[in-house]
């Protein structure tokens, strides 16, 4: 694996050059795929540059929480798989993985981006539980962004699979038949997640992975409608309230151009 | 009817806008631990303990030429309404990270090579911005154990209640809220060093919500400085 030394990387920003000599606001080409799981109710594979991730939503019944009786279940999960990067290692999820499951979960539900409401089957009883689970493929930087994009693309392509509910002597059975897809599940919104990172006191976004050993901090936000829905700063280093706003601008256009792919 | 949370410009707790709720921070509460710190706002109390720097455990994650920072945030199982269960969670893995990365640009972490800094924030009561009591009782601790700083790092939080911006939201602000934002702020760089969302807000409201944000870390700050000036100069 090739890799260049972060002091390069600094360098560069501070001239106004990025290692693959894009703008500061332009992102690496993006590719959207959807429905490639047929056993999942709804997937997608996304690539931002060299990274690649794919989402793929499944769907059981299970109980609602108790202080939320008639909402749905939206539980996002993340594998930084060994074969994506050669620092990833197996075992139990470490920290960045939790922290991308977290961001992209935010992202959605704080966008109200899955009306729950709808997955109700029987109020404090039966509800309908969305597991979106994110592997992460290939290490190319920006991970978080690639993942909201895969999480989002995957739920719009979602169907609920068929579900009959049989009545013997006063129980309910829930049977579910995976083979037959019915509805599309209900997806409002189109949360995007913008991601920027500050190198040498500047803001680019984007980062690819040359460009992430050598950041400061970065800056995720989950962006919906020109509103913003979520934000996480990550890795050490602070920005600027014109940082932020400046972050913000620009995430809004970008999120915009995002969303125009995703149909 | 639901009971409203603004009451003639008041809060339900009786505060302005602008208000944080009673502090109470002090350093060097702890015998065994090389630096520690307390920090209560309203009901929220956090510890914080420093021990290193030290040798690193395990030592495949030592560093070369700088010391490393490690933390830990719990929330202690009595600290909540329903009891938390013990032990690490995916939201206290997530804080721990983020914790550490707003203290570590205060740090003269390249002073410390091949060596551990171990920070264990207590959550022992928690009534919203746990993380933030967190970071501000680290950095007393960290100051109490002479760990060389650029800084001391203060954290708050900031909400949109009922379409209103308020500092410090708490109890039912914070379960009913539409925004919560916690911030870590590093005042002599004048930058924020921990930033979440969770909510909607346009982009003239985050500036307007970090403005105030800023407003209410200074007020943690002056009552860090006092907690590390009470135990230092006056005793």
């Amino acid at each position: 694996m090739i890799s260049i030394d972060p002091e390069v990387i600094k360098e560069l920003t501070t001239k106004g050059i990025r290692v693959d000599h894009r703008a500061f606001d332009e992102y690496r080409k993006i590719k959207i795929e959807t429905g490639i799981i047929e056993k999942a109710e709804g997937s997608a594979r996304v690539e931002i540059g060299g990274t690649k991730v794919i989402a793929g939503v499944k769907m059981e019944i299970g109980e609602p929480f108790a202080d939320r009786p008639d909402d749905g279940v939206l539980i996002t999960n993340a594998e930084f798989l060994a074969l994506a990067y050669h620092e990833f290692e197996e075992g139990p999820p470490r920290e960045n993985s939790i922290e991308l499951a977290r961001v992209v979960d935010r992202g959605i539900r704080e966008s109200k981006a899955i009306d729950l409401k709808k997955l109700c089957i029987e109020n404090g009883k039966k509800v309908w539980m969305v597991f979106v689970d994110i592997d992460i493929l290939d290490h190319d930087g920006n991970l978080i962004d690639a993942a909201a994009l895969a999480a989002i693309a995957a739920l719009l392509n979602t169907k609920f699979p068929k579900l009959d509910i049989i009545e013997e002597d006063g129980e309910k059975r829930y049977v579910i038949d995976y083979e037959q897809k019915t509805d599309p599940l209900p997806v409002t919104q189109k949360p995007i997640g913008v991601t920027a990172a500050k190198i040498s006191g500047k803001i680019l976004f984007d980062p690819n992975i040359a460009e992430e050993s050598a950041v400061e901090g970065k800056i995720s936000m989950g962006i919906t409608d020109n509103m913003i829905a979520s934000i996480q700063k990550s890795e050490p280093g602070g920005f600027s309230i014109e940082e932020i706003d400046h972050i913000a601008e620009i995430a809004m256009k970008k999120a915009s151009e995002i969303r125009a792919m995703l149909g | 009817m639901e009971q409203k949370l603004i009451v003639d410009g008041k809060r339900i707790d009786g505060r302005t806008f602008d208000q944080l709720r009673p502090m109470e921070a002090r350093a060097g509460i702890l015998k065994n631990a090389d630096g520690s710190g307390y920090f209560r706002l309203g009901r929220t109390i956090a510890i914080a303990g420093i021990f290193g720097p030290r040798q690193v455990h395990p030592r495949h994650m030592e560093e070369a030429e700088a010391a490393i920072l490690k933390c830990r945030y719990n929330m202690a199982s009595f600290s909540t309404t329903e009891r938390n269960r013990p032990g690490p969670s995916r939201r206290s893995k997530e804080i721990s990270k983020v914790i550490r990365e707003a203290l570590m640009p205060v740090l003269f972490l390249e002073e410390f090579p091949k060596s551990a800094i171990d920070l264990h924030v207590e959550i022992l009561q928690a009534d919203a911005s746990t993380r933030c009591a967190g970071i501000n009782a680290a950095s007393i601790a960290l100051a109490d154990a002479g760990i060389p700083m650029r800084d001391l790092i203060a954290s708050c939080s900031v909400g949109v209640v009922e379409g209103q911006i308020m500092l410090d939201i708490a109890g039912k602000e914070d379960t009913e809220g539409d925004v919560d934002l916690p911030i870590a702020y590093y005042p002599k760089r004048d930058l924020i060093t921990l930033l979440q969302m969770d909510g909607m807000v346009t982009r003239e409201q985050l500036k307007q919500l970090l403005e105030l944000a800023k407003k209410g870390a200074m007020q943690v700050y002056e009552a860090q400085r006092q907690a590390l000036r009470s135990k230092y100069l006056e005793e």
